[in-house]
């Protein structure tokens, strides 16, 4: 139902971040969050940062992942 | 020179002429167009004439990497080489709403001739129209071409010699014109470095066909991507054509803006890339041959041709699933969900 | 791409589709809510990665798909009205309403832009001053946050002749409806980008009252076959609840600032779904305080009466009582260059993807 993708804050202009996706620049809308700074990963949404990719929360998953194994339990 | 195009450039008279003389003549040069003849007369060459036209309404007029008339002059050069032709001559119409810039149309004018220069064509014949403000966008180009096509390369064109087992090779990454063009019109909120892909290929081309016979056939991916390219090529045939995702080469700024945009960059226009069907045993070779061409350093064999799935093109995903591959239907709009 | 190819690597996918076959032997049928993840699923066969037991069904969770025809008639009047810029997102341009589309409008001279965001429309407004410029407001609560800031922007620039045409609606609702009324699901795939806003307490009621599990599921390959392994083994061990395989954008209390921030702008209304009728408090239209950029309310204009295309069966599609092969129109006189309902020309709809996306199984 909604196309968001993660993209890097690389500087703060007010209520606006310019946010990087892949070496692509855009200008998002970061009223809907506290606290945002460069070199943050956020969500981006129809122009807009909806939230901050928590990285400690991404290695977990990912940690899971590597510790899985192919056949079951 | 006048500033900008009048309807007076269009008429006829004096002002076209001297349009003509100090801007067309001056950068095409070459004996057939100086004749000033109503047609170009040009030598007969042994072969099959190869013969095609394109309009160009590109908008922006000037993108990264190229503008309408390197567009309009590869566009015309690509079409033909990728049918097996040799590319010879061109013609260029143009078509100016009153009060566009002169030194815009001479920069066009200017990539046209770089560009039929570098890629070895002659413009041989012209027409220019102006037309009141309103009645067209700025500048929209024609060209139509003339190629040679080798006895031996007349299949081409038509794929009639594909069968199973056919590898298919993309020259480079997929969607770079696309998007480049894209990010450059009004009101597109995103900055990108991206460049179109957008070259005459004839060159390239003519060194695969030279070293290697056995290829089946050739497309530029332009309209519609690598995807419709193929569809188009299995409609209707008695074979399929498998890609595999994970073999398709994309940058990974095309890749972002898809990703942020909803779009499929297999469906994104390339200007400056070709797919080849290729025999398996000259397949390695021709990738080689890409390789040491700076037009097809990124070169990758992305699929083949398959005995079942008649007519179909079936996408192998990243994920290793497997799904048909249709037509576009209607320019790919950006979308939120 | 960070935080995105990470979760489409081939090993990670094959490891997660190993543990799913384990369960070759669960019957069960999982509805994706999210038109999203419909076309991850879609778009990558995740289908032929299950085990034959297993059904995924898509949902209601298009926004494109569940906008009434009366909607789109609306739009396409303000469009047709000639003097004023509609600004939209793709999604809608071609949207069929009762007549008409936002396209054909365009190609009778009305003056329809798309925008990737309200920011835009916005600029729209204030580079053409002497024109209304109405945002047509689409979205569940990952969007309708968006087109509160923009309407907070916009007041505060005193931007008068900007306004929105709200189909905003929230989803719990619609759950509560679904899960009431549906068909009968072993598990729900919950919509992450929602769930990003409203956290994790909208579903609890899903397990508690009707004893089915949930799980917030992203949208790449890796993130949809942990969810659906998370939802197996709720399935197997007996005990729905709510689990979240989507942290890195999801906490458990969402963004509460987006929410303030929508509720201080929208207020709920009864509204109409396609395909579900009427759904009490699901609709968000502007506050008292905010009437002046409700064009709804500020410009008067015909519209035709709705008319729903004959034979189409998106409603049942919607709720998952059907499928698009259940369709009479399904393929013949319905597909992506010709859409008669709303899940064939939403590239979320279930229709297309079931067109566009047909699995070489």
């Amino acid at each position: 139902m909604c196309v968001s993708i993660p993209a890097k804050v690389i500087a703060l202009h007010g209520d606006m971040a310019e946010v990087s996706v892949s070496g692509n620049t855009f200008r998002a809308g970061i009223q809907l969050l506290d606290d945002v700074r460069e070199g943050d990963y956020v969500l981006l949404h129809a122009g807009f940062a909806i939230q901050k990719i928590d990285p400690g929360e991404a290695e977990e998953t990912l940690k899971m992942f590597r510790e899985m194994n192919q056949d079951g339990e | 020179m006048d500033e900008l195009i009048m309807m007076a450039h269009g008429s006829g008279g004096k002002k076209m002429h001297e349009l003509i003389r100090n801007l067309f003549v001056k950068y095409f040069r070459n004996p057939f167009l100086e004749s000033g003849g109503d047609a170009a007369v040009v030598p007969p060459e042994p072969g099959h004439i190869a013969f095609t036209t394109d309009s160009y309404v590109v908008d922006p007029l000037f993108f990264p990497g190229g503008d309408i008339g390197k567009l309009a002059v590869s566009g015309t050069i690509n079409d033909l080489a990728v049918s097996g032709a040799a590319p010879r001559y061109i013609s260029a119409g143009f078509i100016i709403e009153e009060g566009f810039p002169v030194k815009d149309l001479e920069s066009v004018v200017r990539s046209m001739a770089g560009t039929a220069k570098q890629a070895g064509v002659q413009i041989v014949a012209g027409d220019t129209k102006v037309v009141n403000k309103g009645k067209c966008d700025r500048l929209f180009v024609n060209t139509s071409g003339v190629g040679i096509i080798s006895e031996k390369h007349t299949h081409i064109a038509t794929a009639d010699h594909v069968k199973a087992g056919d590898q298919v090779i993309i020259s480079g990454y997929v969607g770079d014109h696309g998007m480049a063009v894209l990010s450059q019109r009004e009101g597109f909120p995103v900055k990108t470095g991206l460049k179109s892909d957008c070259t005459p290929l004839n060159d390239l081309i003519g060194k695969v066909l030279e070293r290697f016979d056995h290829v089946h056939f050739m497309r530029d991916p332009t309209r519609g991507g690598v995807a419709t390219a193929l569809c188009e090529l299995a409609e209707g045939r008695q074979f399929g054509v498998l890609i595999k995702e994970p073999a398709i080469p994309v940058r990974e700024e095309v890749m972002g803006l898809s990703e942020m945009f909803g779009f499929d960059p297999l469906y994104v226009p390339c200007e400056g890339r070709v797919l080849i069907v290729a025999d398996q045993s000259v397949s390695q070779g021709i990738l080689h041959t890409l390789h040491g061409h700076p037009d097809g350093e990124n070169a990758a064999v992305i699929g083949e041709i398959t005995t079942g799935n008649w007519g179909k093109v079936v996408l192998e995903t990243i994920a290793g699933g497997r799904r048909i591959i249709h037509m576009l239907t209607g320019e790919q709009l950006p979308r939120i969900c | 791409m960070k935080y995105i190819s990470e979760y489409r690597d081939r090993q990670v996918i094959d490891r997660l589709a190993g543990q799913i076959a384990s369960f070759r032997d669960t019957k069960a049928v999982f509805m994706e809510v999210c038109g999203t993840h419909t076309m991850s699923i879609h778009r990558f066969d995740i289908p032929s990665l299950l085990p034959a037991g297993l059904r995924l069904l898509s949902g209601p969770g298009c926004p494109v798909c569940v906008t009434p025809v009366g909607y789109m008639d609306h739009a396409i009047a303000l469009a047709r009205q000639g003097k004023h810029i509609i600004a939209t997102f793709g999604d809608l341009v071609r949207v069929p309403g009762s007549t008409s589309t936002l396209e054909k409008a365009r190609a009778e001279g009305a003056d329809v832009r798309t925008v990737y965001s309200i920011t835009e429309a916005l600029e729209l407004a204030r580079t053409h001053p002497g024109r209304k410029v109405i945002f047509l407001a689409i979205g569940f609560e990952t969007t309708a946050p968006a087109t509160a800031a923009g309407v907070l922007q916009a007041q505060k620039e005193q931007l008068r002749n900007f306004c929105i045409l709200s189909a905003h609606k929230v989803m719990p609702p619609a759950l509560e409806m679904l899960a009431s009324e549906g068909v009968k699901i072993d598990g729900y795939l919950c919509p992450g980008h929602v769930s990003v806003i409203t956290g994790e307490e909208i579903y609890r009621f899903i397990p508690r009252k009707y004893g089915v599990g949930c799980v917030i599921a992203g949208f790449e390959p890796a993130d949809i076959l942990l969810a659906i392994l998370l939802l197996l083994k709720q399935v197997t061990d007996g005990k729905p609840r709510v689990e979240n395989a989507y942290k890195r954008a999801v906490r458990k209390e969402g963004n509460p600032k987006a929410r303030e921030m929508m509720e201080s702008v929208f207020r709920p209304v009864d509204t109409e779904w396609r395909g579900l009728g009427m759904v009490k408090k699901s609709g968000l239209v502007l506050r008292e305080e905010f009437a002046s950029m409700d064009a709804a309310g500020q410009i008067r204009v015909m519209v035709e009466p709705p008319v729903e295309p004959q034979g189409c069966i998106c409603g049942q599609i919607l709720k998952g009582i059907a499928a698009p092969s259940d369709c009479p129109l399904f393929g013949k006189m319905c597909h992506p260059g010709n859409p008669v309902g709303a899940c064939m020309v939403s590239s979320e709809g279930t229709c297309q993807n079931a067109f566009k996306f047909q699995s070489d199984g």
